[in-house]
């Protein structure tokens, strides 16, 4: 009954009117629907802003689900690998999911609000698939993906900036925490979570207090160079982080069509997600057969010599073509250049060295270099504040 | 003079491919057509001053985009122009759209169920899967499972470890989908009426079945094969209405010397000594080809055009036994201006896209019960268009032409014939269905030709004006299709062959059967093959 | 540890035949049911005093006669009566009757005569192919071990040694509607209709409906398993699930009725035996379920213990029903027109025509109450005269179509319902109200209550293709194993499905002892 007046144009986010003043750029993308800037002013300098003073990135069109109910820890233990009892009240948990095949289906993070109350943040909308997990559970589910409007506030200076803002003891919250306060008389949550591998953290409001918190986490952190930023920033600054992101790293196994491209979570890196002790939850018996048999591919992140960054570069063990990258880039703060590559079993252990076919073209005259790689045991930026508590103040 | 080396008997678009490929070999070759003009049921007529109807297909997608090159039907002036968009029109007031964003389109399912917005896209990759299945299977011919020749049993073996390839539980779930109705199929991903109505007609597009009859989920799988430069499942209108594809075949097989006859009306396949010898025309005129290929449907060929001594009793068994079940019709509307449909701004683009008017599996499934009962639908499904919308030479400049196809209308009225007061009562029922939605389209309406299957049938020469050629069900299909042994476009008499929409893989503007049978002529004749494969489905 | 090596779950008939058969090889084998009688759907109950009638199956035609032999039910007490002609009523009195291969009455022609004969013995060729695959678990096509490969096998060869002509006809046949074989074979209306019933009876389906040739070949098995034709069982069915406990108990079962399973109990990763409604729990090696799937995983087993996939493929496997059963006890024989003496203990159909049988179906689709139905009626106290008081008899009838829910609900409709059924078997059997002395009507939601059968459908889930075979009960709980290690199927519910068939049990038991499951 309320179709929108014009047909074609992307939402806006509870911080549109902000970000839209901000982006000088003009330069726009398409995130879940909504409009979402590519980048604000200068990507490398937004991606700095992120690892030297502080970044915003408009979080909201991330697709948000609340699941309370008696059985909501059993009905979260059934659906992911990880072991959700673990998960203390006000934490937050990064989780993948699979069908019945073992094949991840997302990621996300599951904040845990009391004993029965969660929320799921997933990359991928979950309405159908929540559906059918609720069977055989007393569980509510509801989609709030519209009711909250989410910044990341991201770098060094993120802490400092947010106690401003009224976030009391804020240096106090343990990575993974979860803590609530009250901004303009209405409830804020703020969980030390992030996508940028650095101190950070997320700020969850009701889309009427929106454009408020914008306005003064911008006026308070103005001394603390705070800077919004984009997708393009943020994505330098996850892969530095060694952070997957789905359709990217992996296809999301509903929408795979043809046979063979689907991922498990062992061939994703996340083995460390999969919790063989719990006693059902969807994939299991699939991937206890997989490990025994043994997987196709292996995960491998991979240290390229030189700086041209390895994107759909084909990698070579050899004259072979073992595997492709998904993700690539320059990163600035490591000065090196990284990729995530899906390399055939058995290669891709950790030391093995390859090579990347690497094409790429200046002035219209394409080259092809064979980039001598390494495949390493983690990602190279992992700072002490991203960890500490109390947090730094920058 | 009437001396050839190969006939073929009607020039609808897979008679003038297959003559083209013939052609295109070397062979002499002349398309026969029974009307004054070509294209069969691809065609454009200007039944009203300024309008140019498509008045039987209507709309693009099937056609082999490796046929449209090789046969350089753009340089003989064939444009197929995508459109996008569409709706089904609720009984309370609201509508389903149909955007070919997928943002947009999630949104709009979304006014009506998130859930259902959500399971859309596990919808379309599992449709996908089934039909990326299906599409490398378009340009060959079918294997036969019967037979024990090499070139059987190796294609035979390729299409089994492609369904193996799918895994155990993924091929059970692709017989499930092959068997299946359309109905309880949609009714596993989604709890809105409205959508699962919206999709599912396709699943009774030109089919004798209701959305719960089993086989229905093939049918929909069928609409979906189609491309328009590569957009699997997206459909186009030929400029200048259907009749654009025929012309541009027509001058391809010309342009490779190929003799286009118009107002030949076969009467009877010359054999002599088990041999096809050509055809004689009803006149009493004679062309003579040791080739002769029959564009007719296969209850035509074998049961009106071939006298029954020169064909095995099995053939004239299974010809009888063929389905072939008229259940569509179809009018042709002139319109003054655009009609305004209730709860949709004018100027949506929804409004150039195919507009429905079932919003329940349960009104689809009552209009085919009228069919069983011998009657055409009382509260029909349309597939309506105003191709106009999209392409300007269809109708004067703010003038429109509408297009409405209409599932079901019997073959015959409770066991009679139809009759004008019939037609009457049928074309009614659809202005009615369209009137309910649009306050202003009746007053709109300068002229209108409603087809029945009786129309369909006379003009066209669609058997019951079935416009497939035939049931699109699995006992037709592949190595079934028309029947089994005869699955390969050869018919029972030696030199004699079928290219029409009832050999594999089937009706639509597809040309593939026209061209895989002349692949198979020239093959029989050791000729090169002049037929392109067909585009590897990655 | 474990109490038994097997519980089974449900003293139906293939609850005890595949117990029957895992405890001749040497098991220990419980059997439990909430019911205080042995065979489940195979049932008899009093209606009123002194009248009894098979309250759930009608018919005997299709059950196994291997089963019988190898577990001696006739030593168990099992009389079958003799096999039934079909007697298609015709509203002129002049009826139709189909006496194996031959045809009477009716004004039946030479031409019909012929082609049933000819339609008869292909059927038999394709029921002999189908056999094959009745008698084993159905092959796995990609995860295919070497057993399964021999079962497709013998099918690629049965095929090819039926000949060109049939393996074409077949490929033709296998989906398409009994409507378009009937017409293509035969003339009289009347025909056609009473051998459509076949096709239609206990599904989802009408004639017109794709997939009726496969459940038409499915009732004509019954040939291939050695049974003559349609019978009644002496004293009821429920004395085909007496003869199936004695000959269980015979070979060491315990069966354990008027107890229920109130869960299976799953432990870890595996189910390892049953709660009792008496808050008991046994443990056994192997927990088989003759419940229908439904049943089995949605209630017994929870869907919470089932991954998600697995847990929508219960949720949406279809087990609706279009059938009721009509019970009358009458205080004389009733008079049927046209029909005398010996003629009328003979199986009864009344559907005139194949259009009346679709007519009857259409609004089943829209959970509505038709005005007119098709009936399969039987007379059993004529041969089985311990059924109903001396000079009295009693009338069951399989009632072809009645929703599970109308609109309405049952509180309402049902009364209507049953004075319409009455009335409209007034016309065959003019006065036949006036001896109803006591009368029930079972729709669908009664039968589910009585039978533990979910959605009232005793073949325990829709028999179409897309649910038959291989993907039955669904891809991922073939071959009678399931999703859940431990546990099994054995019921209707597994392959080759529905009717007092005792296939399913058979095949179950086998395989389980095949796999070496118990050991």
């Amino acid at each position: 009954m309320n179709a929108p007046q014009r047909d074609t144009m992307l939402l806006p986010t509870p911080f549109h009117s902000r970000v839209e003043a901000m982006c000088e750029l003009n330069d726009w993308g398409n995130w879940m629907g909504y409009t979402t800037p590519n980048a604000y002013f200068d990507v490398e300098l937004e991606y700095f802003a992120i690892r030297s003073t502080t970044g915003v990135f408009d979080l909201s069109p991330m697709n948000k689900y609340r699941i309370t109910g008696p059985d909501a820890e059993a009905f979260l233990n059934r659906m992911v690998t990880r072991n959700v009892s673990k998960l203390g009240v006000n934490r937050v948990g990064y989780a993948v999911w699979c069908n019945d095949a073992g094949e991840v289906m997302d990621d996300g993070t599951i904040f845990r609000l009391g004993e029965q109350d969660f929320r799921l943040c997933s990359y991928q909308r979950a309405d159908d698939w929540l559906h059918w997990c609720t069977l055989g559970f007393d569980v509510t589910i509801s989609n709030e993906s519209e009711d909250i409007a989410g910044l990341a506030v991201q770098g060094p200076t993120s802490c400092t900036v947010l106690k401003l803002l009224g976030c009391t003891d804020l240096d106090q919250l343990k990575p993974f925490g979860i803590a609530h306060f009250t901004f303009e008389g209405a409830p804020m949550m703020v969980s030390r979570t992030g996508f940028t591998g650095d101190l950070g953290y997320e700020v969850w409001v009701a889309p009427a207090q929106a454009e408020a918190l914008w306005d003064q986490l911008f006026e308070l952190g103005r001394d603390y160079l705070i800077k919004p930023i984009g997708s393009y920033a943020l994505d330098i600054a996850r892969i530095e982080a060694g952070f997957l992101q789905a359709h990217v790293d992996f296809v999301p196994s509903e929408e795979v069509v043809r046979n063979g491209r689907t991922r498990s979570p062992f061939e994703l890196g996340l083995e460390w997600l999969v919790d063989f002790s719990k006693p059902l939850f969807n994939g299991r018996a699939a991937l206890l057969a997989e490990k025994a048999r043994g997987s196709r591919y292996r995960f491998a992140m991979l240290d390229i010599e030189g700086n041209k960054p390895a994107e759909h570069s084909f990698i070579m063990k050899g004259d072979k073509v073992v595997g492709t990258v998904t993700s690539a880039a320059w990163c600035p703060t490591v000065k090196s250049n990284l990729a995530y590559a899906q390399i055939e079993m058995p290669h891709g252990a950790v030391g093995d060295q390859l090579t990347a076919e690497i094409y790429y073209q200046r002035e219209l005259h394409w080259t092809r270099l064979m980039a001598p790689c390494k495949v390493i045991d983690g990602p190279l930026f992992n700072p002490k504040r991203r960890r500490q508590t109390p947090a730094p103040p920058f | 003079m009437n001396q050839y080396d190969a006939i073929v008997i009607g020039a609808g678009h897979n008679g003038l491919t297959n003559g083209a490929y013939l052609a295109k070999a070397g062979l002499k070759v002349a398309v026969l057509e029974r009307n004054p003009y070509i294209g069969g049921a691809t065609v454009s007529r200007e039944l009203h001053k300024g309008w140019y109807y498509s008045n039987c297909s209507y709309v693009a997608s099937l056609l082999r985009p490796e046929i449209t090159r090789d046969l350089e039907l753009p340089r003989h002036g064939l444009q197929v122009v995508p459109f996008g968009g569409g709706a089904t029109f609720m009984r309370n007031g609201d509508h389903l759209g149909s955007y070919s964003d997928h943002d947009r389109h999630y949104r709009e399912i979304a006014r009506h169920s998130k859930r259902d917005a959500n399971a859309y896209d596990r919808y379309v990759s599992d449709t996908s899967r089934q039909t990326k299945l299906i599409r490398p299977y378009l340009l060959k011919t079918a294997p036969d499972p019967t037979s024990l020749k090499p070139r059987d049993l190796r294609d035979l073996v390729d299409f089994a470890r492609s369904f193996t390839s799918m895994g155990e539980e993924g091929l059970l779930d692709t017989i499930k989908f092959w068997t299946g109705s359309v109905g309880d199929y949609l009714n596993e991903y989604f709890e809105t009426d409205v959508l699962k109505a919206h999709l599912a007609g396709s699943g009774i597009i030109g089919t004798a079945l209701g959305v719960y009859s089993p086989g229905t989920a093939y049918v929909l799988l069928h609409h979906y094969m189609g491309d328009v430069d590569g957009n699997v499942g997206a459909w186009g209108f030929a400029r200048g209405g259907m009749g654009a594809i025929a012309d541009a075949l027509s001058k391809a097989f010309q342009s490779y010397g190929g003799d286009v006859i118009c107002d030949a009306n076969v009467d009877e396949i010359i054999v002599r000594d088990g041999q096809a010898k050509g055809v004689a025309l009803k006149d009493g005129t004679e062309y003579h080809a040791d080739i002769v290929v029959s564009n007719l449907d296969p209850k035509r060929t074998f049961l009106d055009i071939t006298n029954p001594k020169d064909l095995p009793e099995d053939v004239l068994q299974k010809a009888r036994n063929f389905k072939i079940r008229g259940s569509s019709g179809k009018l042709n509307i002139a319109l003054d201006g655009l009609p305004i449909f209730n709860g949709l701004d004018p100027r949506s683009r929804l409004m150039a896209g195919d507009l429905h008017f079932s919003d329940s599996l349960e009104r689809q499934e009552r209009a085919y019960d009228d069919w069983k009962n011998g009657t055409w639908s009382k509260d029909p499904y349309l597939d309506m268009m105003i191709p106009s919308l999209t392409d300007p030479t269809m109708a004067p400049p703010g003038k429109h032409m509408m297009s409405v196809f209409v599932q079901y209308a019997p073959p015959k009225i409770e066991g009679r014939d139809w009759t004008d007061e019939d037609k009457d009562g049928f074309e009614k029922s659809v202005l009615d269905q369209i009137s309910n939605y649009s306050p202003n389209f009746r007053d709109l309406i300068l002229h209108c030709e409603t087809r029945t299957p009786r129309e369909i049938e006379a003009e066209v020469g669609l058997t019951e004006g079935n416009i497939f050629m035939g049931e699109l069900t699995f006992d037709q299909l592949l190595f079934n299709r028309p029947f089994p042994g005869y699955a390969q476009y050869r018919g029972p008499i030696k030199g004699m062959y079928m290219c029409s929409s009832g050999t594999h893989p089937g009706g639509g503007v597809m040309a593939a059967p026209g061209a895989n049978a002349a692949r198979e002529i020239l093959m029989d004749l050791k000729r090169p093959n002049t037929v392109p494969g067909g585009y590897a489905d990655d | 540890m474990t109490d038994y090596d097997a519980i089974i779950i449900g003293a139906g008939h293939n609850g005890l035949i595949c117990g029957a058969y895992l405890a001749k090889a040497g098991n220990k084998v419980l059997v439990v049911d909430g019911r205080d009688q042995p065979g489940g759907c195979a049932s008899t109950r009093e209606i009123a005093p002194g009248f009894q009638v098979s309250d759930c199956a009608q018919w005997l035609q299709q059950f196994d006669d291997a089963v019988v032999r190898d577990l001696g039910l006739d030593k168990a007490g099992l009389q079958v009566g003799a096999a039934k002609r079909t007697i298609a009523l015709q509203a002129d009195g002049d009826h139709l009757t189909i006496d194996g291969d031959l045809l009477r009455g009716a004004g039946i022609g030479t031409q019909d005569q012929a082609a049933y004969q000819s339609f008869r013995q292909q059927i038999d060729v394709f029921a002999k192919l189908m056999l094959k695959l009745y008698r084993s678990r159905a092959p796995k096509l990609v995860e295919a071990d070497w057993s399964d490969r021999v079962t497709l096998m013998k099918l690629g060869l049965g095929l090819k040694m039926m000949g060109k002509a049939n393996m074409q006809d077949l490929m033709r046949l296998a989906l398409i509607n009994i409507y378009d074989v009937m017409n293509e074979n035969f003339d009289h209306p009347g025909l056609k209709a009473a051998l459509a019933m076949d096709a239609i009876t206990g599904t989802n389906m009408g004639p017109r409906s794709p997939n009726t040739v496969y459940t038409y070949l499915h009732r004509a098995m019954g040939r291939q398993l050695q049974q003559g034709g349609v019978s009644q069982v002496m004293g009821g069915m429920g004395a085909l699930g007496t003869a199936l406990q004695k000959a269980a108990e015979a070979c060491g079962v315990r069966v354990q009725l008027g107890s229920s399973v109130q869960q299976i109990l799953k432990e870890g990763d595996r189910v390892t035996g049953v709660v009792l409604a008496d808050g008991s729990s046994l443990r056994a090696t192997a927990v088989i379920s003759s419940a229908d799937p439904t049943t089995t995983f949605r209630d017994l087993l929870g869907y919470q213990h089932l991954e998600t996939g697995m847990a929508r493929r219960v949720a949406q496997y279809r087990t609706r029903s279009g059938t009721a059963k009509l019970h009358l006890a009458l205080s004389g024989l009733p008079a049927f027109s046209g029909l005398e003496g010996k003629a009328l203990a003979q199986r009864l159909v009344i559907a005139p025509t194949m259009d009346a049988i679709e007519s009857a179906f259409n609004p089943l689709k829209y959970s509505e109450c038709g005005p007119s139905q098709v009936f399969d009626i039987s007379i059993p106290s004529i041969e089985d005269a311990s059924l109903a008081p001396e000079g009295q008899h009693v009338l069951t009838a399989l009632v072809h179509y009645l929703p599970y829910e109308p609109d309405g609900g049952w509180q309402s409709q049902r009364q209507p319902v049953l004075d319409n059924l009455l009335a409209q078997l007034e016309h065959y059997a003019p006065g036949l109200k006036e001896q109803v002395v006591a009368s029930e009507l079972l729709v669908p939601p009664d039968i589910e209550a009585a039978f533990g059968v979910t959605g009232g459908n005793w073949h325990h889930g829709e028999l179409s293709i897309d649910q038959a075979l291989m993907m039955r009960p669904f891809p991922g709980s073939t071959q009678y194993r399931t999703a859940v290690d431990g546990l099994f199927l054995c019921g209707a519910g597994a392959h080759p499905g529905g009717s007092l068939m005792g296939l399913p049990g058979r095949n179950a038991a086998q395989e389980i002892i095949k796999q070496g499951v118990l050991s």
